[in-house]
């Protein structure tokens, strides 16, 4: 084969070639192109000037909100509240830890070149959360016990969100495992589990969770109800997290399988070396889908009793000496869930272009 | 079809295999081995004893059951009744008598199988790492001395999907043979290639031979039988139908069935 040397023509970038071309290449398409321009200007236009230039940044009091615009002080006065809950502002130091581990662990995934960056999202799975299991709660070494019934806000939301994920995904592969294994019984089992977990609305698993379950408990055995919140919804989780991870088995071609079995590799080797990463590369898009709802699916601990970010907004709008602040503080929520779920969207972007070796078995 | 078992050990060696095999030992015996699918019977009462060393090209009509019979000496696939026995393990339900065979049986795909995710390097060495537990330093000299005799040292570090089909082949039988086997099968392994390939790998499974690699191989390349194999096995509905020195077999075929197919065949 020779090396061509022709290289390819170079297209030079003309503003207004391109916008005829793009833009107004035909009669409906530049009738679009106005339509959606003008829909553009006069609805972004009002939006700007809200959030940002009428917008009331300074001062304390309700009163100092005047003007057309956002009133943000509201949220700036209660984002104590808004992140912590009822957290013991002395003891906030411990949440403010986890943050930046938080933010140590993960913000580095998203730059290609960071040194260490795998071995931080490692510490992010695994000592991350060891640490904060005995932070948050405290009560061991000298440190003040906080009852989980004072954890509210953001806060909540990222340990509810984080653990679920954390703990949905290796169940999920298991079920999903034992879902496709030649063992009747452990697939009767998995079929079960994720059936009836699949086809309970989370809302019924989170009252069961918190109204019924301590009716059947022996007497005295009682955990707390983030906990039993907690159990609720990865349960529920996984049982998605099996079906997802269920499809990618079923896409691996059988000739994977038997070059495995060809070299003589065990079930649980073929399936970890072999199987899963190919078929946990192929539904990247499937699983982060998944994480996304289950982040946002959070809030729904509010029916329990528990204030997530959205509950502790909730609660405050209706505040009397803020007048008319509600829509400032859902814009607020939703800010805070776009940040983290369009984060959680890019990284997984990131990662399936890097897992991508040109080649669709 | 009956007495093809004794005629063979009668023929005398082919000029493509002066050792003398007469005196080595047994290393596949399969006796009376039959398959079903559901009803339907796919391997017919086959027998076959293959000594260490020697080279068996197995051919036939498609659905004939030659793939499926080969594919039952490292276990992908179940027989029913009959024996089957692998370096002097016999292959039944027991997954250690199963993992052992397979660690001594190396076996080539029509459609290759590397793994897509591994590098070819990694691909050569998985399975000496975690099967054979070696080092990973001398899993990968040993890999690379393999990916040297199938002439692509070059492409180590790339993945399966950069690679050609021919390349592609050549990997993966340099990734049997890391593992060190003692038996090697060919499932139809250049039925996937472009024309031009073909060549490049059959010139490695003809080298590979040379070197006292006992091969059982499932093609239709009777060029290479003719050259390589030992006894040449013609199968068709599920049965041996006739066994015989390629000379022999090409010249004088017996059967009226292997008569036809090799007309078909040959015609062009």
């Amino acid at each position: 084969m020779a090396e061509s040397t022709m290289k390819p023509p170079k297209k030079a970038f003309h503003p207004i070639a391109w916008m005829r071309e793009h833009l107004f290449s035909t009669w409906y398409n530049s009738l679009l192109t106005v339509l959606v321009g003008y829909l553009l200007v006069t609805s972004v236009g009002p939006l700007v000037s809200w959030v940002f230039l009428d917008a009331n940044f300074r001062g304390s009091e309700p009163s100092d909100c005047t003007g057309a615009g956002a009133c943000w002080l509201f949220v700036s006065q209660r984002l104590n509240f808004f992140i912590y809950g009822f957290y013991p502002d002395e003891l906030q130091w411990r949440v403010d830890v986890m943050f930046i581990l938080l933010a140590v662990a993960f913000v580095p995934q998203f730059i290609e070149r960071f040194p260490g960056r795998k071995w931080l999202g490692l510490f992010g799975i695994t000592g991350l959360p060891v640490i904060g299991y005995f932070l948050i709660p405290g009560g061991l070494f000298g440190l003040e016990t906080v009852e989980s019934t004072k954890w509210g806000g953001l806060m909540l939301t990222l340990i509810l969100a984080y653990i679920g994920i954390l703990a949905s995904l290796p169940i999920g592969i298991l079920l999903a495992l034992g879902r496709r294994s030649d063992m009747p019984i452990i697939r009767g089992l998995c079929v079960v589990f994720i059936e009836v977990w699949r086809a309970v609305p989370l809302i019924t698993v989170l009252f069961m969770a918190s109204v019924m379950l301590p009716l059947f408990l022996p007497e005295g055995m009682n955990f707390e109800k983030l906990l039993r919140a907690l159990i609720g919804i990865t349960l529920w989780q996984s049982a998605y997290m099996a079906e997802v991870i269920r499809g990618g088995l079923q896409a691996i071609p059988r000739g994977q399988y038997e070059a495995a079995d060809a070299l003589g590799l065990g079930y649980w080797k073929k399936m970890g070396l072999i199987i899963l990463p190919q078929a946990l590369k192929l539904v990247i898009p499937g699983i982060v889908n998944t994480f996304i709802a289950l982040f946002k699916d959070t809030t729904l601990v509010l029916i329990i009793g528990l204030f997530d970010v959205l509950g502790t907004v909730q609660s405050t709008v209706t505040d009397p000496a803020w007048q008319n602040v509600a829509v400032e503080g859902y814009v607020f929520v939703a800010f805070c869930f776009w940040v983290f779920c369009f984060g959680i969207s890019r990284y997984s972007q990131n990662l399936e272009r890097k897992l991508d070796t040109g080649h669709k078995t | 079809m009956g007495n093809s078992m004794t005629e063979q050990t009668q023929t005398p060696e082919t000029q493509s295999a002066p050792s003398s095999q007469e005196d080595k030992p047994d290393i596949i015996r399969v006796e009376q081995m039959h398959k079903w699918y559901g009803d339907f019977h796919v391997l017919k009462d086959l027998n076959l004893t293959v000594k260490q060393g020697e080279r068996i090209v197995i051919c036939g009509p498609s659905g004939s059951g030659k793939s499926t019979f080969i594919r039952c000496i490292n276990r992908l696939e179940e027989h029913q009744q009959g024996k089957i026995i692998v370096d002097d393990v016999e292959l039944t339900d027991d997954v250690r008598h199963i993992d052992t065979v397979r660690r001594e049986v190396g076996m080539v795909f029509q459609h290759f199988n590397l793994f897509p995710h591994l590098t070819v390097l990694e691909n050569c060495c998985l399975s000496p790492i975690w099967v054979r537990k070696i080092p990973r330093k001398e899993a990968e000299a040993t890999a690379m001395e393999y990916l040297e005799r199938v002439k692509i040292p070059d492409q180590a570090n790339k993945y399966p999907g950069q690679l050609s089909g021919g390349q592609q082949q050549r990997v993966a039988i340099a990734r049997a043979l890391c593992m060190k086997p003692k038996i090697m099968l060919f499932d139809e392994p250049t039925s996937a290639l472009d024309p031009e390939m073909i060549k490049e790998v059959l010139d490695v499974m003809i080298e590979l031979a040379g070197s006292g690699m006992t091969m059982l191989c499932v093609t239709h390349e009777m060029g290479f039988a003719k050259t390589v194999a030992d006894r040449v096995i013609f199968m068709d509905g599920g049965e041996i139908v006739e066994e015989a020195p390629p000379h022999e077999f090409f010249s004088h075929p017996k059967e009226p069935r292997t008569q036809k197919f090799l007309q078909q065949i040959l015609q062009h």
